[in-house]
């Protein structure tokens, strides 16, 4: 089996826990939802206010959510010995990495699908007139976002885990992608898609040193 | 033992140590007099100038800490022996240190200069980033409960946190520049020959300052392993040197 069979043997499994269990779209979606209806709350009604947030407000809650979609994909496997099983599989570390990332990357990429709709409606974000662009920063992002949580979403699942260590690591190591994420998205949706270019390739820069580093180091974290 | 080794071992002993600490009083003290009495007030800035000779040595320490968190980490990772990972623990705690050092003693100078504590400049906001990433790794240093895992964890996160640190630091300055700038940030202050005197002879001090503290901690280091592994020596039958430089897996 090569790697990349491998990794979509995992992405699968961890797809398939996903839609037997539903805890993305049960749990992850609603808390995104709220965190966005609070961060309307907290701005005030003004149309303008709003409007120039949105990107940055949008991001912000997918990049929370993630938090709660990696503790779940990791928290499933340290039950029944999931994890030894997965370790004493004939298969690449490095797939479970890869894997996994690809898994939470589709399952975020679904929930920002049906919460941008609702930020349109809220917050009054026009998608402008370059999809692609949009779509690109969207997808960059969230695979840059899923590669650095599937890395260290591992040491959350520690025997002496502090739930606020993998928010710790993840967001500042995921800066770029909060930027350039939030900066295509503002060029698109007010009409500069043209502009997003280098931001885009920012994304593309960054989710190949994380997707790089990650399948050289991954083992390191799960050999004991 | 290869002359690397040789080197690290005569800086930590006791007696290296002595030297060091009287290296680095004696370069502070020597940087303090050139900051403060010798070298020039700036012909914009005044006496204000004179907080560039503690902050800017400040932040080449941070970064210089965390590079050597970097190389250790490779290398405890190629090798598995913990004095690489002792490296890696020491440097990143100073590195912490001095980054926390550099952001107030920049925020010092910034409010009289700028007229401002904080401002959205991407090298303060990558040092800011740094400093959270690198607090970060400490954080899982305290997670696993074995020193081997610990090791391996650490490393990991030294070496994906200084790989991205080049690209928040890209992120963030475009992000920067669609604002504008403040224009007397892009200024490079006034620079006499003697002002640049004083910043090197404060670069040095910081340096060696850098070195005793290392040294110091890695000594710390050394003895907290040593202890672990006397205790555990007895029940898995290993000798104490064995443990220290491998710890049991498990």
């Amino acid at each position: 089996m090569t790697l990349l069979g491998q990794t979509l043997a995992v992405a699968g499994k961890d797809l398939r826990v996903e839609v037997r269990g539903r805890y993305a779209l049960g749990a992850v979606l609603p808390f995104a939802a709220t965190l966005l209806i609070a961060f309307g709350l907290s701005l005030g009604p003004g149309r303008t206010l709003l409007q120039q947030t949105a990107p940055g407000l949008l991001w912000l809650a997918v990049l929370f959510a993630s938090v709660l979609a990696f503790r779940q994909t990791y928290q499933s496997e340290a039950e029944d010995g999931a994890m030894e099983g997965l370790l004493l599989a004939p298969i690449d570390k490095a797939s479970v990495f890869l894997g996994k990332a690809a898994a939470v990357a589709l399952e975020l990429l679904v929930m920002e699908a049906l919460v941008v709709p609702a930020v349109m409606a809220m917050f009054d974000l026009s998608l402008g007139d370059a999809p692609l662009v949009l779509a690109g920063a969207f997808v960059l992002g969230t695979i840059g976002l899923a590669a650095v949580g599937s890395l260290f979403g591992v040491l959350a699942e520690s025997p002496r885990a502090r739930e606020a260590v993998f928010p710790l690591l993840v967001f500042p190591l995921a800066t770029p992608v909060l930027v350039a994420g939030v900066k295509a998205i503002e060029l698109a949706s007010t009409g500069r898609g043209g502009q997003a270019g280098s931001w885009l390739g920012l994304l593309v820069a960054f989710d190949l040193v994380v997707l790089g580093v990650g399948t050289l180091v991954f083992g390191q974290l799960l050999e004991d | 033992m290869t002359s690397a080794e040789r080197a690290m071992a005569a800086l930590t002993a006791r007696r290296g140590e002595r030297i060091l600490a009287a290296l680095a009083i004696a370069s502070l003290a020597a940087s303090a007099i050139l900051s403060l009495v010798v070298s020039p007030p700036g012909a914009e800035q005044g006496n204000l100038i004179r907080r560039m000779y503690v902050h800017v040595p400040a932040a080449w320490v941070a970064y210089l800490a965390f590079a050597v968190v970097f190389a250790a980490s490779i290398a405890y990772l190629a090798t598995r022996k913990t004095r690489w990972d002792r490296l890696a623990a020491a440097s990143a705690e100073i590195g912490v240190l001095f980054t926390a050092l550099t952001i107030v003693l920049g925020s010092i100078w910034a409010k009289p200069v700028w007229g401002t504590w904080w401002t959205w400049d991407p090298r303060l906001t990558t040092t800011a980033i740094l400093l959270l990433i690198y607090v970060g790794y400490l954080a899982v240093r305290r997670l696993p409960d074995n020193p081997a895992r610990r090791g391996r964890w650490a490393a990991v996160v030294g070496i994906v946190g200084f790989v991205d640190v080049p690209i928040v630091h890209l992120s963030v300055r475009w992000w920067r520049s669609l604002h504008q700038a403040p224009a007397r940030l892009l200024g490079v202050p006034d620079v006499s020959p003697m002002m640049g005197a004083a910043l090197g002879i404060g670069f040095l001090a910081f340096t060696v300052a850098y070195v005793y503290l290392m040294a110091v901690r890695l000594r710390v280091g050394r003895l907290e392993d040593r202890a672990m592994a006397e205790a555990l020596s007895p029940r898995v039958g290993q000798p104490v040197e064995a443990l220290m430089e491998e710890p049991a897996r498990g």
